[in-house]
């Protein structure tokens, strides 16, 4: 068993179409640590996670991976990267989550589809494995991504807005699975926009506008003033930017 | 005249009536999965765009050896992966989207094709490269056909797997260590050689009917990507068949009859299909669409 993975970006810059989107960050992702990034839109969160699964190249700095390789991330993209209607089955999304193990050729056996099962009722998709892809709802096409995740079995798993338009319910099952990942040791970093949640449940927080403007524990981070120093590093970045929705007091 | 008069004659008494449809099948059976993953890649314009392509390339080798299969098509392959290539690369490196960048490669060598024929060639010649001769094709032509239906239906099954991930998930296929790139180039390859292989059934602009039309069709009838290939090779042959027959009894020109028939089946599809059709969203209750 290696030893739980670590990210450390040091000086790093990334770009996305071209735009500078990630500027000069430095800090890490601590092993078996649980963080949200969070920051107004068009902060570089999603830009920042791409560049951790390795989508993207830095510009300048590095991102180094301890403990994982970067093919055996985990990375959950936004559901709006993703074609809703493909046609394709619950059980067929699912099973790329077992991709490590069997590649693009060899043959999955009854003891992997078990597996595919045992995810897909962890997720509470059971009874759906024929059902074509574009027939779920919002929420059931993300639980069918996170059966996906639950097979990749990484030691490093990296969500973007795993919980944006999706309902009350699911998220619930969701969050619950990605706190047992927590607890299971794994290294999850999410991007959340919901900054309730990430106060509730999420002991680490990166707070981001093209810039980090805090990183530490969450209470110590989600502070008004830093919140409102974010805005004001986002606006100076472009005019209309839209704001994320103003936290609870 | 009876059924038999109509349906089986045709095909029963002359042997280059059997010979389009022996072509037709196998093209349709190639061109439905090609077709299928096209339109999934969002890229169904680019059929017409590489069939174009191709013209320059195949005018190169008439104007070198007439009528000559393998040059005509030699001249295809080349031109159509070098657009293919060039396109990418131009609008990978410059501010020119990548459709723009296809749109004017293949304005360009739609002309330079047009005008090679026109160099050596009639008006009838140029006529049989743009809409093919169906009705004559030889045994090499039908041997060349078979094989590049089998080369692409083996190379689609070993990357089956490969391709359905880059089309649904580019992002996933990188983070595993795949290599879309390699998927993507390969497909680009089966897209052109199967262009290639139907013009000279239908032409360069034809063959693309064949190979598009019947996949668009397909989504209203299967739920799967399997499903929806054998719903477009089902389809492909149905208007192989009908289209050659039409044209027989007709007397009408036989690459358009295909086509259209094609098309008279792609409307009813919309119109009627199992799946998202304009009949079977009215009669499907609301609350089951997420």
């Amino acid at each position: 068993m290696s030893s739980d993975p670590a990210v450390r970006c040091s000086d790093v810059t990334l770009s996305y179409r071209r735009h500078p989107a990630v500027h000069h960050l430095s800090g890490s992702f601590a092993a078996g640590s649980f963080t949200a990034i969070a920051g107004p839109n068009g902060a570089g969160k999603s830009t920042l996670l791409k560049g951790i699964v390795g989508l993207i190249r830095p510009d300048a700095g590095t991102i180094a991976l301890e403990g994982v390789r970067r093919s055996d991330i985990a990375y959950l993209p936004q559901q709006s990267a993703l074609d809703r209607g493909f046609p394709m089955r619950v059980v067929e999304l699912a099973a790329m989550g077992l991709w490590r193990r069997f590649g693009p050729f060899r043959r999955m056996g009854g003891a992997a589809m078990r597996d595919v099962e045992a995810a897909l009722e962890t997720v509470g998709l059971s009874g759906f494995e024929d059902r074509s892809v574009g027939s779920l709802s919002g929420g059931q096409f993300q639980r069918a991504l996170f059966a996906r995740l639950l097979l990749q079995d990484s030691r490093l798993i990296l969500l973007d807005e795993p919980f944006t338009a999706i309902d009350a319910r699911t998220t619930e099952v969701l969050l619950d699975l990605v706190c047992r990942w927590h607890r299971e040791g794994r290294t999850v970093i999410a991007v959340l926009h919901d900054f309730d949640l990430v106060r509730e449940y999420i002991p680490q927080t990166l707070l981001l506008a093209r810039e980090q403007v805090a990183w530490g524990p969450t209470e110590t981070v989600l502070t008004e003033e830093n919140l409102a120093r974010s805005r004001r590093m986002q606006e100076a970045f472009e005019d209309d930017a839209e704001l994320c929705k103003r936290p609870a007091a | 005249m009876s059924v038999y008069d109509l349906l089986i004659a045709p095909f029963a008494d002359f042997g280059f009536m059997r010979r389009a449809l022996v072509g037709c099948v196998a093209l349709s059976l190639s061109g439905a999965p090609i077709g299928v993953f096209l339109i999934l890649r969002r890229m169904s314009l680019m059929g017409d765009v590489m069939a174009h392509a191709i013209l320059p390339g195949a005018a190169i080798g008439f104007l070198l050896s007439g009528f000559s299969l393998f040059a005509m098509t030699t001249g295809g392959v080349i031109a159509g992966l070098l657009v293919a290539l060039g396109a990418g690369a131009i609008a990978r490196s410059t501010p020119l989207k990548e459709d723009a960048s296809f749109a004017a490669f293949y304005l360009v060598s739609l002309g330079l094709g047009v005008l090679i024929v026109s160099m050596k060639g009639s008006n009838i010649d140029l006529l049989h490269v743009l809409f093919g001769n169906v009705l004559a094709l030889d045994d090499a032509a039908l041997i060349l056909i078979a094989s590049i239906a089998t080369i692409t239906l083996l190379a689609l099954a070993l990357v089956y797997r490969l391709l359905v991930a880059e089309c649904f998930d580019p992002g996933f296929l990188k983070s595993v260590g795949g290599s879309g790139g390699l998927v993507h180039f390969l497909f680009l390859t089966l897209v052109v050689l199967n262009l290639v292989g139907g013009f000279n059934a239908l032409g360069t602009l034809m063959v693309v009917g064949l190979i598009i039309l019947p996949a668009a069709s397909s989504s209203f009838w299967g739920e799967t990507i399997l499903g929806q290939i054998v719903a477009a090779a089902v389809i492909g042959i149905l208007s192989s068949f009908v289209g050659l027959v039409l044209s027989y009894q007709a007397d009408l020109p036989s690459s358009p009859a295909i086509i259209l028939t094609a098309g008279a089946i792609h409307a009813g599809s919309i119109l009627a299909g199992p799946r998202g059709s304009y009949l079977a969203r009215a009669f499907r209750p609301r609350h089951l669409r997420g």
